[in-house]
């Protein structure tokens, strides 16, 4: 039997019909809405490579059945900004080449803003603490803290999306 | 008479290969080489942008594809600029010197009077109203390379040396889908295999119901032999079937490798074959000896997202999207597995999260494409749950090293024996080894003969064996261990790692008795200037004080390598605590890689190396207890943000001639410094690795 859940994605009210409201909001994401910017990592809520702001707070959806985000309000990495119109902490990943394979870089990008909504001036130590529980494998790990460094300097100065 | 043409121009030489102009306004490159997050693609880009005189912007970039680009083998090894690079070189700088040729034909001139700006071809300066493009009819690119186009020189060069932002890195970073995991095709279905635990298991019984319930979707089974498969549109039911199946479905057969088997140490109870290197066995003689072995367990690549692989059989032609290193050699493995000719294969490579080596990419696109070959006209993607990478994907090897110098009276080594216990760091498809979904196959292929990377290719396990240091005699003892408990291949480095670990430490081991600092002792035995620099840089950039005082719980270390003997340079001084655990707080890195394409990415690059590496020695080891035990992050954890050192890099020599492979040259030294710098914090040495707690409290409580 079908269910509808209904929620906002970056913004945009959504209503997905699955036969299995188990589904798990990142193939929801992926797969039913084609934002493909949230990645899989594990499928265990380990790596963090699934990151994104459920009603403000960062979460790993790849294992988060969809019924339970009935009403809330989800922001991808999608949602953060565009090429044109980058968000600063986009801004500032490219700037400071904050990546190697790219492939931990959208959850760790919501984690981070998550971080800045609640402490616009972090220190270094409360940066990494916050992405601890995102895994970058490749070792960028001090491009990125510098990276986020930047862009609450920048957001302090009144950069935005 | 040119010089040799650059290896892989040798073996690919026809320059339509390389560049071609099919648009206007547009160059089209193409490279053997791909992007693995090591940002070879940009670094292509601006050696074509060089020696074509055209902006970065003008190039488009077509990597890894049977159909396209050059057969450059796999993307390994470092060797991507030190040989793609300068191969894609002397292709631009023949193209270019053709497009001359022609030009002067046109404009009735010499060569020589002509230059190029931006594709444009300019005579003395000012413009031809000729360009690329409007020649490109008239210019032959489907000839041989010749060698004859004139490369610039390093003080010509604009865009090689030059910091370039990564050209792949904002998709990325705005979330477009960039990575193979992204694709999707019309149709597409989504699949798991019921991994075969090892050669030789058989499958028992298969309760195809509860499978089918856990599902809750439609999904089929797909079978041929001991490969066994779900398959189905919907990827939450073929991902919660794949999950449940390993409970559903039993197998005979199956041997799991047992705790002890983890160990470094259980490979001395093996079989072994010999190989020596070098300078026959010394004399017994009166000098002082020093002896001491060291180890590393088995560790994983532990690539962030678990392989994936796509694949479609239509029209008797097999289509594969796969994230491996060599799409050549993969295709000739799925042929000889699937019985088809080559020519009616095109692998094509998309990108995926860093791999390190040798991870499970090369047998997820076998798994596509074995279902695909029974399933025509639907195309088919596996992507490995966490666990199955963890579990299936090769290993990096144990090894254990031990090394016995002899020494003269005033404490240097004079003679140097590096004794090596490994099984093999080359089990790629393109060295034999079976694809994982082949060997589930009926009539498997047989196990390769016992083999490693040749030492032509910088050896395997015997990969920085023998020290750079002035040393009268240097011999090297290769046990190849033949039957490894599970099945191993190359990670960052393969054998560097560890022998660099051993011979660095030995070397810190020889100062303490000489009663020198380490600094000192290193640079009065090693006469090869950029090796010096490299390690006196670091020193300065440490502000290192021979005076510390050790054994209080704060340390520094350092060490060097030249990777594989013929490539980068690189000195590390890294700066700790111990109390229970070890906390990693800095670390310095002098490299010289001779020409550098593009700084920032290099940088990039031994950062990376410095934090995996560090990673390895301060926490991974893959565990077995009745099977491989590591099969998630909290069974296998890596390094994270709050653990990660500040890191301090400079490069050196950046405008010498010759381009040297970088991407592995610092896990060596690293591992090495930290482990000297754990010396001198604990006033003790540990020479097995990873440095872990209960070694740290054994070595506390022995002192």
């Amino acid at each position: 039997m079908t269910q509808t859940s209904n929620f906002t994605v970056n913004g945009k009210p959504v209503s997905v019909a699955l036969a299995n409201e188990e589904t798990p909001l990142l193939n929801v994401l992926r797969n039913e809405l084609g934002l493909m910017g949230t990645r899989f990592g594990c499928g265990l809520e380990q790596c963090g490579c699934c990151t994104v702001l459920i009603d403000g707070r960062p979460e790993k959806c790849c294992a988060k059945p969809v019924w339970s985000v009935a009403g809330k309000s989800i922001v991808t990495i999608e949602g953060l900004g565009t090429p044109e119109r980058p968000h600063p902490l986009q801004q500032a990943f490219i700037e400071e080449q904050a990546g190697q394979c790219g492939y931990c870089l959208a959850g760790i990008i919501i984690s981070a803003k998550a971080l800045l909504d609640k402490n616009p001036s972090p220190t270094r130590a409360e940066i990494a603490a916050a992405l601890d529980d995102n895994i970058c494998r490749c070792g960028s790990h001090n491009r990125i803290i510098r990276a986020v460094q930047k862009a609450a300097a920048q957001m302090q100065a009144g950069a935005t999306a | 008479m040119n010089a040799p043409l650059p290896g892989p121009l040798a073996d690919n030489p026809r320059l339509d290969r390389w560049v071609s102009f099919p648009m206007p306004g547009k160059v089209i490159i193409n490279t053997g080489r791909v992007e693995i997050g090591q940002g070879v693609l940009t670094a292509m880009a601006q050696i074509a942008a060089d020696e074509l005189d055209v902006a970065m912007s003008r190039i488009s970039i077509r990597s890894g594809d049977t159909e396209l680009t050059p057969n450059e083998g796999y993307t390994a090894g470092s060797q991507s600029i030190q040989f793609g690079g300068v191969a894609m070189r002397q292709a631009c700088a023949d193209v270019r010197a053709l497009f001359l040729a022609q030009a002067a034909l046109v404009v009735g001139c010499q060569a020589s009077e002509l230059s190029v700006r931006d594709g444009s071809i300019l005579r003395n300066g000012q413009s031809t109203g000729q360009d690329y493009w409007t020649l490109a009819v008239a210019v032959n690119l489907a000839v041989a390379a010749t060698g004859a186009g004139k490369r610039k020189t390093v003080a010509d060069l604009q865009h090689i040396g030059a910091s370039s932002e990564r050209l792949d890195l904002p998709d990325k970073i705005f979330g477009k889908a960039t990575f193979i995991h992204d694709m999707h095709l019309p149709g597409m279905l989504h699949a798991h295999v019921v991994r075969q635990p090892n050669r030789g298991a058989v499958i028992d019984a298969i309760d195809e119901k509860a499978i089918l319930r856990a599902a809750k979707g439609k999904v089929e089974f797909v079978r041929n032999g001991n490969f066994l498969a779900i398959v189905g549109a919907d990827e939450t039911a073929v991902d919660l079937a794949g999950a449940t199946a390993v409970d559903h479905v039993s197998w005979q057969h199956v041997e799991t490798p047992s705790a002890l088997q983890a160990e470094a140490s259980w490979l001395l109870q093996r079989p072994w074959i010999d190989r020596v290197f070098g300078a026959p066995a010394s004399e017994p003689q009166s000098r002082e000896r020093f002896e001491a072995t060291y180890s590393r367990g088995y560790l994983a690549h532990a690539s962030l997202s678990p392989s994936c692989g796509l694949a479609e059989y239509r029209d008797g032609h097999l289509t594969v999207w796969t994230h491996c290193q060599g799409v050549f050699p993969l295709r000739a493995s799925l042929a000889k597995t699937l019985g088809l000719d080559p020519a009616n294969i095109t692998v094509h490579h998309v990108q995926s999260s860093g791999c390190y080596g040798h991870n499970g990419a090369d047998d997820a696109a076998a798994d596509a494409a074995i279902i695909a070959m029974q399933m025509p006209g639907a195309p088919i993607r596996v992507r490995w749950r966490r666990e199955e990478e963890f579990v299936y994907e090769p290993k990096t090897p144990a090894m254990v090293v031990k090394v016995q110098a002899l020494v003269d009276a005033a404490g240097k080594p004079v003679d140097w024996t590096q004794e090596i216990w490994s099984p093999t760091h080359n089990n790629r498809p393109g060295a034999g080894g079976a694809l994982l979904g082949a060997v589930a196959l009926p009539n498997p292929p047989p196990e390769p003969p016992p083999h490693d990377v040749p030492e032509e290719n910088g050896g395997g396990a015997t990969r920085n064996g023998v020290p750079l240091y002035d040393i009268a005699q240097k011999r090297m003892i290769h046990h190849l261990i033949t039957e490894p408990p599970v099945r191993t291949s190359a990670l960052r480095g393969l054998g560097a790692m560890p022998n660099i670990f051993a011979m660095e430490c030995c070397i810190d081991e020889l100062a303490e008795r000489a009663g020198q600092d380490p600094v000192a002792y290193r640079l009065s035995i090693i006469a090869d200037q950029r090796a010096r620099a490299v390690i006196e840089k670091v020193a300065a950039m440490a502000k290192w004080n021979a005076n510390e005082p050790g054994g209080s719980g704060h340390g520094r270390g350092i060490a060097f390598a030249r990777y594989k003997n013929r490539a980068a340079y690189s000195a590390v001084v890294a700066e700790l605590d111990v109390a229970e655990e070890i906390k990693l707080t800095h670390v310095w890195c002098a490299t010289d890689a001779g020409l550098v394409v593009n700084p920032d990415g290099v940088t990039n690059q031994l950062e990376g190396g410095i934090i995996q590496s560090a990673s390895w020695v301060l926490k991974e080891q893959v565990r077995f207890d009745n099977g491989v035990a590591s099969f998630d992050w909290e069974t296998y954890p890596v390094l994270s943000f709050s653990e990660v050192p500040e890191i301090d890099i400079e490069l050196i020599n950046t405008k010498d001639e010759v381009p040297l492979g970088v991407g592995e040259v610092t896990a060596g030294p690293t591992a090495a410094a930290i482990g000297n710098a754990v010396s001198h914090a604990l006033g003790a040495r540990i020479r097995d690795l990873p440095l872990t707690r209960e070694r740290i409290m054994a070595t506390l409580l022995k002192a």
